[in-house]
Formats: structure tokens, C-alpha cells, sequence
């Protein structure tokens, strides 16, 4: 299977100090993959990278065995959605026209049932024509949510499925909405998108990622399921605590922290 | 449960949020009616006062069948006089409305405005520069030139410093907003000492010439000038269409926007050119006209919605209504003298700003 996007010792680096370094990746149609890895770890510019957001200093990203700098933003757009971690909007838009951004220049009917229909699957229907600014952090959230997954539904109906990028898409949100969003990400896995998710919580990646990709000072120091990555020692060396890894009956490990000693203290 | 309980919700909803503003068609329809009553009501009243009853003959729509003395005097006002200033106080009005809109859409915030970044300032330091110049030895040769000069100067002016804080703000491709309006904020105070040196090195003749460009007034409005404000204003509606969803979008922030499509350096530069190019031109006809760019958005988000689609055209009428109205009273309140049209538009716009400022306070960040 080729892979639909696939990224070659990509590296960042700002005035010597290098962000991302040396990373290399391939992920493929319908999978979902965890970013994991401790504050500073390079998560966020390694995803900035693959969105095309950022130019990495090294290294090649290509998107459908096309260099990601070829595309053009329009186009970029179809082929991927990104969800960043903070968006804020200073003017009353209403729910209903921010989540609209995401269809372009879309039919405004084709725009309306996208519109309704990512609405729903995020719980905010009853709030389409509140103005974003004065919901809650967390159901604004959800709403950029709403706004990405139409952006996501435009390019696939063009392109066929495509490559849904999220930033901590889960740190306003409540535990049944974390697991909702997530789920939702899934649906659209098994449906061929390839979606990769920035998760701060190790539960949450072990339980809905198919491959974990954990960093560490830029580093990748694992690629690969949850088994691989949640080792007790791994775990210890990078987060620097002390876990318990246990599993669910049907399989899936997780984690209890047990104690934590400061940073740069070896026991 | 929640079936029955949600319609009446949902309809509430729906009266709280979409229907409440009207709609495109509705909007732009009363604003021109506006404009259309407005500009009527401007041409009748002034030093020289032409009753409706006598407007049409002076139109030269029709002539009723009483001679009219004052006819031939009517005509040479509405013609000459009224009309242009009317029309030129509409184009001012829509561009500097134009150029804030698409400012704070650029900014992201409701209080940027080209006055505030210095766009204007630097258009009328070079006015009076201009000014002084022509008049100096050095520039004697120059002097048969001041009327031409003067406009050009202005526009001139505030292309080189939209063309300057570009550079300063923009490194390798991408402009940084806070650094744009910040060294906006630093041009616009060096403009204002060299329009302070001007001032002190000027005569009492130039001083006048200078003043009128500080405060700003439409009195010296002709056919000519409008030729240079019409195309300048046309354009950039052409552009505002281009331009509207990308200023939506951009609400988003700079990374959400290029995520969503929109080609942000892009549609920043062309941002930039045209708020030049509108501030410039206006500046040029009738002087530094503030606050125009910050209350007329500002009143429509509250009514229309953010939108740009709507918002632009919008904008542009409704500043054009505003400016008309204002100029009307500037050169009424202390007949037959004129109040420059500056301290019309500052003497309301600033305690607006202001009152802006303190309703935003702890609702967002500014």
C-alpha cells in the first residue's frame, strides 16, 4: 500500500536549536495515528510540517507522492484539514458561518447539509445560529471541529479520502466530548481518511490510535502500536514518571501514574 | 421529550441569531435610499438655498411654466458646486469606510484603522511639505504647479508609508500584524513632528493651506477630483468581492486561514495596496478625515453580522451616507463660514472610539 502521506528526515530548526530532527514517517489511507510526547517535544511543529503550514529546514513531506510544497493553498485545502489548537474569533460570527468557512466556495445548498450534518455529529445543532464568541471554550471547540470535518467532507467528495490533522483537538473539551470527537475521528478512518491527532492523554491514544508516534526532543524515539510504546521504561526515560501499565479486558492498555519526581532528578 | 422540547428552542434560536439580520438584497437596498435622500437633502440646503420646489428646474429635469429669476444662479450651484462636493463627499465617505473595514478585517480587531497606522498622517505630512516647498525658493519653479502637486503629494505620501510599515512588518514572506500596527503606530507619530516642523517653519498663508489639509474639508471639491476618486473607488469594490470570504475566513487567524484555503500572504498584500490606495486618494481630496473607517463598520457588524460579503458594500454606502450627512452640517452649522469636516467626524467618532473601547474591555483582548 503507498502511503498518503509520508514525510522524509524532515527537521526544524530556529536559530540552531533544532525543534524537529530528523523525523521520518508514513502514514496510510484509514489509519489513525497518535502524536504523543511531553511539553516541547516538537508535536506541534512536526504537525505544522506535515499540514504545510510550516516549511521544514530539511527533509521532504510529500502528500499523494507530491511534494507538499507544490500545492497551492486552495488545493492543500482539499486534500487535507487541520483543526489548530487555539483559534480565537474576535468578530460575532455565528456557529453556523464559521462552520460554513469550511466548504469554500461550495453551493450554499451542498454547504447547508454539510453544514447540518457535522453539526449534528458534534452535538452543536442547537447552537447554529448562537455568534461562537460566547459559547464556552469547549463548545467553540467543538464548532472549529464542525468547520474542519465539512472542510474534510468538500476535498474527499472531490478527491477521495484525505488526511484530517489535529492539535490536541480534546483540551477544553469534557471527558464524554473528548471521547465523542475521538470517535468521530475514527468513523472517518474507517472510512479511508488518514487522521493524525496530537493527544495529550495517553488513555485516550492507547485506546483509539491504531499507531502511536511518541517524541522526544524532537526526536521520534517510537513509531509504532500501543504495545511499543507503552512501556513502563519508555515511559519513565521520556515523561519521566513512574506508571503502571495495566489492560482492559479486551485488551487495550492503560496507565495509572504512580509517583513523579522532579524533572532532571535521577533516583 | 427532547423532540418537543427542542423546536421551541430551535425557533428561539433562530429569532436570537439568523433572522434578526436582514437580509443582503434588503440592507443594501434602504442604504441606497439613504444615500439617495441624504444627497438630496445636501443639495437644497447650504449657503445658497434652493428650495425642493425650484431643485428639478435647477436639475434641469424640467421647467415648470413660472419664470424663475434665480434659475441661472441655481443651476451654476448645483452644477458646479453642490453635486461635486456631494459626490466627492459620498466616494471619500465609501473609501475611508472601505479602507477601515478592510483594515480591521486585516487586523482582526474592530479598531485598526488607516488613520491610527499612520496611513493618513503620512499623506498629509507630504501634503504640507508640498506646500512649503512650492512656496520656497527651491521649489519656485515649482509654484505653477501647487494645485496638481498637492493631491499627488498626498497620495504619494501615504503609498510610501503603507510601502515602508509593509516592509518593516513583512520578513521572508509573512507579515506579523502586531508589528505592522505597532510601527504604525511610531510612523504616524514621526509624520505628526514633521507636520509640527512644517508648521513652525511655515507663514501665516501657508499655515491656512496647511490646516485645511489637518482637519480636513470637501470645499475644494471639483469635477476634476472626482475623476481621480471614481476609478479608485470602482476598483476597489471589484476587489472587495475578490477579497470578501478570504477576510471571513481570515477571522480564523493567519494558520486556520491558509489551513482553510486562503492564500493569506496573498490576500494580506493585496489588502494592503488597496487601503493605501483608498486612503491616499481620499486624503488627497479633501484632507485627513478621521474616525469614518472605525464607526461605520463598527455600527453595521451590530446590525448585518460580520460577513464580508455584505459587510464591504455595505460599508462603503454607509460611509458615503455618513460623510454626505456630516458635510452637509459642516457647511451649515455656522453659515455662511464652514466647519472643516475633520472636527465634525473627530468630535463624534472619538467618544464613539472611546465608548468602543470601554464596551470591549473584558469582553475581549484588544
Amino acid at each position: 500500500m503507498t502511503a498518503l502521506l509520508e514525510a522524509q528526515s524532515v527537521s526544524m530548526r530556529v536559530g540552531g536549536a533544532a525543534l524537529v530532527d530528523a523525523v521520518s514517517l508514513q502514514i496510510g489511507a484509514g489509519e489513525m495515528v497518535a502524536i504523543v510526547g511531553p511539553n516541547g517535544a516538537g508535536k506541534s511543529t512536526l504537525l505544522r510540517m506535515l499540514s504545510g503550514d510550516l516549511r521544514p529546514s530539511r527533509g521532504t513531506i510529500r502528500l499523494r507522492q507530491r511534494d507538499l510544497s507544490a500545492y497551492g493553498p486552495r488545493e492543500l485545502a482539499q486534500h487535507r484539514a487541520m483543526l489548530s489548537q487555539h483559534v480565537n474569533v474576535t468578530f460575532p460570527f455565528t456557529v453556523e458561518e464559521i462552520v460554513s468557512m469550511g466548504a469554500g466556495e461550495s453551493p450554499r445548498a451542498v454547504t447547508r447539509a454539510l453544514v447540518t450534518a457535522a453539526l449534528d455529529e458534534v452535538g452543536l445543532a442547537h447552537f447554529r445560529f448562537r455568534q461562537l464568541p460566547t459559547l464556552s471554550g469547549g463548545e467553540q471547540q467543538r464548532a472549529h471541529f464542525a468547520r474542519v470535518l465539512v472542510q474534510l467532507a468538500c476535498g474527499e467528495a472531490l478527491h477521495g479520502p484525505g488526511l484530517l490533522l489535529l492539535d490536541e483537538p480534546t483540551s477544553s473539551l469534557d471527558l464524554r466530548h473528548q471521547i465523542d470527537l475521538v470517535e468521530t475521528a475514527r468513523r472517518r478512518a474507517a472510512r479511508g481518511t488518514a487522521v493524525i491527532a496530537i493527544l495529550h492523554d495517553l488513555n485516550l491514544a492507547m485506546r483509539f490510535a491504531d499507531r502511536i508516534l511518541l517524541l522526544h526532543r524532537g526526536r521520534l524515539a517510537v513509531d509504532g502500536d500501543r504495545a511499543a510504546a507503552m512501556q513502563a521504561d519508555t515511559l519513565r526515560q521520556i515523561f519521566e514518571i513512574d506508571a503502571t501499565i495495566d489492560y482492559t479486558a479486551s485488551g487495550v492498555p492503560f496507565l495509572l501514574p504512580q509517583t513523579m519526581r522532579p524533572a532532571g532528578k535521577a533516583t | 421529550m427532547s423532540v418537543l422540547a427542542e423546536r421551541p428552542a430551535r425557533a428561539k434560536q433562530r429569532r436570537a441569531g439568523m433572522s434578526l439580520r436582514p437580509t443582503a438584497t434588503l440592507t443594501l437596498l434602504c442604504l441606497l435610499a439613504a444615500l439617495a435622500g441624504c444627497a438630496l437633502i445636501a443639495l437644497t440646503v447650504g449657503a445658497a438655498g434652493i428650495p425642493m420646489a425650484r431643485l428639478p428646474a435647477a436639475l434641469g429635469l424640467w421647467v415648470d411654466g413660472v419664470a424663475n429669476p434665480l434659475l441661472a444662479r441655481d443651476e451654476l450651484v448645483v452644477w458646479s458646486i453642490r453635486i461635486p462636493r456631494i459626490a466627492a463627499a459620498a466616494m471619500v465617505g465609501g473609501l475611508l469606510a472601505l479602507s477601515g473595514t478592510i483594515m480591521q478585517g486585516l487586523f482582526r480587531n474592530p479598531l485598526a484603522d488607516p488613520a491610527l497606522v499612520g496611513v493618513s498622517s503620512g499623506g498629509a505630512f507630504a501634503a504640507a511639505a508640498a506646500i512649503v516647498f512650492t512656496d520656497s525658493q527651491l521649489g519656485e519653479s515649482l509654484r505653477f504647479l501647487q494645485h496638481q502637486l498637492l493631491p499627488i503629494a498626498a497620495f504619494a505620501g501615504s503609498l510610501v508609508t503603507t510601502i515602508v510599515l509593509y516592509g518593516i512588518a513583512s520578513r521572508g514572506g509573512r507579515t506579523s500584524i502586531a508589528i505592522f500596527l505597532l510601527a504604525g503606530l511610531a510612523i504616524a507619530a514621526i509624520a505628526n513632528a514633521g507636520i509640527g516642523l512644517v508648521v513652525f517653519v511655515a507663514d501665516d498663508r501657508q499655515l491656512r493651506d496647511i490646516t485645511f489639509w489637518m482637519l480636513g474639508s470637501l470645499s475644494g471639491a471639483t469635477w476634476t477630483k472626482l475623476t481621480a476618486l471614481a476609478p479608485v473607488l470602482a476598483a476597489a469594490l471589484i476587489a472587495c468581492l475578490w477579497i470578501a470570504r478570504g477576510l471571513d475566513v481570515l477571522v480564523l487567524g493567519d494558520a486556520e486561514a491558509f489551513h482553510s484555503g486562503v492564500d493569506v500572504e496573498r490576500l494580506k498584500r493585496i489588502s494592503i495596496v488597496l487601503v493605501s490606495a483608498m486612503t491616499g486618494v481620499a486624503v488627497s481630496v479633501c484632507g485627513v478625515v478621521g474616525f469614518v473607517g472605525i464607526v461605520v463598520p463598527h455600527l453595521l457588524r451590530l446590525v448585518i453580522g460580520p460577513g464580508h460579503r455584505l459587510l464591504l458594500p455595505a460599508s462603503a454606502l454607509l460611509g458615503a451616507i455618513l460623510l454626505v450627512g456630516a458635510d452637509t452640517v459642516a457647511r451649515t452649522i455656522v453659515a455662511p463660514a464652514e466647519m472643516p469636516i475633520g472636527i465634525l467626524t473627530a468630535a463624534i467618532g472619538g467618544p464613539f472610539f472611546l465608548a468602543m473601547l470601554l464596551r470591549q474591555r473584558g469582553l475581549v483582548s484588544i
